[in-house]
């Protein structure tokens, strides 16, 4: 619990500290019962606020794929939403296996998933991949046997 | 052209949101994949599928998409009908396979 603990804190930056708006979201590991509802809600959110279009479209697919990812392999997680007038940033960490070979996950096709996640159209490999090209500043780091952690900025033009 | 047009013209059965048939179709995308579907569909595309589990709903809500239809007579789960009523996603339903589905709402949709 206590790298969950660390996991939870959120990167400010001096940008961070001139929020618009901010927000933390819980993702239920393992539950697909629910998977994309907080994708959703970001997203009707930042239509509020009235962000450019191509933002809240590459936002929707960083935040949808990151919702999925904890859905599919970690136990809990947890995305923390800063829009600030020049970006729209997730901080998003989440307590489980891990990714042993960051540089292999990027890879597009690359997957752990198992069957069953599989056969519902998830672990295409494109995942981490989508997140990446939606974004741009992407950084992943994580920890074998404790989680990741993804830090996503998406510029406002 | 809205999604009743479609439901009428290719004779689909309609599953879910009935009162929302007049969305309008402003493309489409055909996929199985969510990731390829999440990245590269529209707002207003109707998604052509073979998923049938309650997770496209969620996708379709995500890309604001006028409707989904499932391919080859499938039926939706209970639950993806539950969801798709909640969310006012229209969920129908074709005898056709992708290829021959895509083609024709193709061709409506380009007249």
């Amino acid at each position: 619990m206590v790298v969950w603990n660390k996991l939870k804190i959120t990167v400010h930056t001096a940008e961070t500290e001139n929020y618009l708006y901010k927000n933390s979201f819980d993702v239920e590991g393992g539950n697909f019962n629910n998977a994309g509802a907080v994708s959703t809600q970001v997203k009707s959110i930042l239509k509020n606020i009235g962000l450019p279009n191509n933002v809240i479209r590459k936002a929707a697919i960083a935040c949808y794929e990151s919702e999925i990812n904890i859905v599919s392999y970690a136990r809990q997680g947890v995305i923390n939403l800063i829009v600030t007038p020049k970006t729209v940033e997730f901080d998003i960490a989440d307590e489980g296996p891990g990714i042993p070979d960051i540089e292999l996950a990027m890879e597009q096709g690359y997957s752990t998933a198992d069957r069953q996640i599989r056969e519902m159209g998830f672990g295409a490999g494109m995942g981490l991949y989508n997140i990446k090209c939606s974004s741009d500043i992407f950084n992943l780091t994580s920890e074998v046997d404790k989680g990741t952690f993804l830090k996503i900025i998406i510029n406002i033009p | 052209m809205n999604v009743e047009t479609i439901i009428k013209e290719l004779n689909l059965k309609v599953r879910s949101a009935l009162d929302k048939l007049n969305n309008n179709v402003t493309g489409g995308y055909t996929g199985d994949l969510l990731s390829d579907v999440i990245a590269n569909s529209h707002e207003g595309d109707i998604w052509i599928t073979r998923q049938v589990h309650q997770n496209i709903v969620a996708v379709a809500s995500l890309k604001e998409h006028a409707g989904i239809i499932l391919t080859n007579s499938c039926e939706p789960t209970r639950e993806t009908l539950e969801k798709a009523n909640q969310e006012k996603i229209p969920v129908m339903i074709s005898d056709l396979p992708a290829f021959e589905l895509t083609g024709k709402i193709y061709n409506l949709l380009v007249k």
